[in-house]
């Protein structure tokens, strides 16, 4: 494979990405949330489930997102909360991605009685409502950690991923760089990572995108029910609290909204750069 | 069209086989005596704990060979038996269910079908319109972001606590029964608004935004250039651009129905809407286990029917799986 062109390829698609506003601005809000994820719990003393001022105050100095009902610190359990909305998504949508790949290289690239059979198998999973199967499957753990949830979430959302990948790979599969490779003897393994994978990197990329934020949305749903993790914090079970404990007919704003600005923020910008990016890669959808 | 069909349908028994075993096998994989941990944690007294114990070691079958176990949960299935609530024992699960699914029906019909119809319409319009691509979309692109619960909740404390014009809770007056006067209807349809604007909105979003990609896809084709070329009017071409685009969105439909249950189900639980969401939500807080898996159960053939009824509806606008062109 000639590198030159490859490079100037490189350089064209940088100069775009530069210049491309839909996905500037929502890296710019990702970074944001990602460095208050990782500063956050410096600036506050207080632990999320520690009893630490009055009850039910509004946003002051000293809390700087107000207290619960309990007189827990928001911001604190805010911080915390954005750290497991990135870990989920890192970690579900990560799993649910290199699931995707695995199943979509493989039955775009052997074809024959695999593709159907993976094809069969990525319908069903398709088709079968996820949330209601993690919902069973959480309902009857008693114990679940941030990481098993994040599991559970990869290993459900992968199918459209995979379908998607299939469809590239069965059109990369019959071009001339892929023949010449198999004519050279080339293992079927080591084409699928060195010429097919290569050529759909920005596929891949954008899928990992949308499986994040959608893990991330998941994720606060089976918080939001009570069947998230057990131990620890996140911003779905702040919003289930929140409700539970009547911040609704007590007016106490500051406890709900935070956590789903946070994820609709997140999650809105994950989407927004996934149009850019598009852009940046195929230059037809660029505006005129 | 047989063979399209044909595979559809096989898709859809297996996975209902598949939800069938799961639903039978979960409760049997986890660890621990799960009906001692159901009545542990059930706090009842000693005589209904001992009731409960029975009932539970019989409807579970733990004394009977695995296989036996396992076909007459199927057995049960096909007579409507999906095992008594414990949570508002002695009701049937089956019971249950059937009274929580009008309110569903009546929240999800309206609020999929309108999103997914003004969705699609507005993102068409709104694409390759510079003004409305960098004023609108952001908001869409923010509303298609948002948790479910999360829009619920806001719009339950704007329009329901500041504003005072719409009640927060329940499926009607609590003053009131079931009653058919103008007043009840009335009474519905206030509480059914909230709920249903906020599964509106969220799915309105994410359908423009579809549209709106798919559009400008649909515009950069070959087809649509030629006839650019061929000096014809672009309100043509927009039409030709949206009949092509409609159809991944018709697809796009049936792969998003369970995302949109999973945000109805939530979106009861802000309200406390009396529909399946809400009825989940209970039978974990009780721990009754029945009902959550028959709610499983009851959500996975709705789920499946919605896509048979998607696949009928993707035959009749797309002539290309009529004439069996299209494998699947």
């Amino acid at each position: 494979m000639a590198q030159n062109p490859d490079e100037k390829k490189r350089n064209e698609f940088l100069y775009f990405a530069m210049r491309n506003n839909k996905l500037k601005i929502g890296a710019a809000i990702i970074l944001f949330f990602l460095v208050l994820a990782a500063i956050g719990p410096l600036l506050t003393d207080n632990e999320p489930t520690a009893f630490a001022g009055p009850m039910s105050d509004p946003p002051s100095a000293e809390f700087w997102f107000g207290t619960t009902f309990f007189g827990q610190d928001v911001f604190a359990q805010f911080v915390v909360g954005l750290r497991a909305t990135f870990l989920v998504g890192a970690i579900g949508g990560g799993l649910a991605t290199v699931i995707g790949m695995l199943v979509g290289f493989i039955a775009g690239y052997r074809g024959g009685i695999i593709d159907e059979a993976l094809n069969v198998l990525t319908n069903i999973v398709l088709v079968i409502p996820t949330f209601a199967l993690l919902l069973i499957i959480a309902a009857y753990l008693e114990v679940r950690g941030l990481f098993m949830e994040s599991v559970l979430i990869g290993l459900t959302a992968w199918p459209w991923a995979a379908r998607a990948i299939r469809a590239q790979t069965l059109s990369l599969r019959s071009r001339e760089f892929v023949d010449l490779a198999r004519m050279s003897a080339m293992k079927p393994l080591r084409i699928i990572f060195t010429e097919i994978a290569p050529n759909m990197m920005s596929y891949l990329v954008m899928a990992f995108i949308l499986q994040f934020g959608g893990a991330i949305l998941i994720a606060a749903t089976l918080d939001f029910i009570g069947l998230g993790p057990t131990t620890g914090f996140s911003l779905g079970i702040m919003m289930q609290y929140a409700v539970l404990w009547g911040a609704l007919p007590l007016g106490t704003w500051w406890w709900f909204v935070p956590p789903g600005a946070a994820i609709a923020a997140i999650v809105g910008a994950l989407y927004f750069m996934n149009v850019g990016l598009d852009e940046v890669f195929n230059p037809k959808l660029r505006e005129t | 069209m047989r063979r399209y069909f044909s595979r559809k349908l096989l898709i859809y028994l297996i996975t209902f086989f598949l939800a069938v075993t799961i639903d039978w096998l979960i409760p049997r994989l986890m660890p621990g005596d799960p009906i001692q941990n159901m009545l542990s944690r059930a706090a009842l007294n000693a005589n209904a704990a001992e009731t409960m114990h029975t009932y539970y070691t019989h409807a579970f079958q733990l004394d009977l060979p695995v296989w036996q176990q396992y076909l007459s949960f199927w057995n049960a299935l096909f007579h409507g038996d999906l095992g008594i609530s414990t949570y508002l024992f002695p009701t049937p699960v089956a019971k249950v269910i059937k009274d929580a699914v009008p309110y569903d029906i009546f929240l999800l019909l309206p609020s999929i079908l309108l999103s997914w119809w003004a969705g699609n319409k507005f993102g068409a319009f709104a694409a390759r319109t510079k003004r409305l691509d960098n004023t609108v979309l952001p908001i869409a692109y923010l509303l298609t972001a948002t948790p479910y619960m999360w829009l619920g909740i806001l719009l339950a404390w704007v329009f329901g606590i500041i504003l005072g014009w719409f009640p927060i809770a329940g499926a009607y007056s609590f003053t009131m029964g079931t009653q058919l006067t103008w007043v009840f209807v009335g009474s519905v349809l206030k509480h059914w608004f909230l709920p249903f604007a906020s599964l509106f909105l969220v799915g309105f979003g994410g359908w423009a935004i579809g549209m709106r990609n798919m559009i400008i896809y649909e515009l950069e084709a070959d087809y649509s250039h030629y006839l650019e070329a061929l000096g014809a009017p672009r309100r043509l071409i927009r039409r030709y651009a949206f009949r092509n685009a409609i159809l991944p969105q018709l697809s796009g439909l049936a792969l998003q129905l369970g995302v949109i249950v999973a945000g109805a189900l939530v979106t009861e639980v802000v309200f406390s809407y009396p529909g399946i969401g809400y009825l989940i939500l209970s039978a974990i807080q009780n721990q009754d286990y029945f009902l959550v898996q028959g709610c499983f159960l009851f959500i996975i053939i709705g789920v499946l029917l919605a896509n048979f009824l998607i696949d009928i509806a993707y035959v009749i606008v797309d002539p290309r799986t009529r004439k069996g062109m299209v494998g699947e």
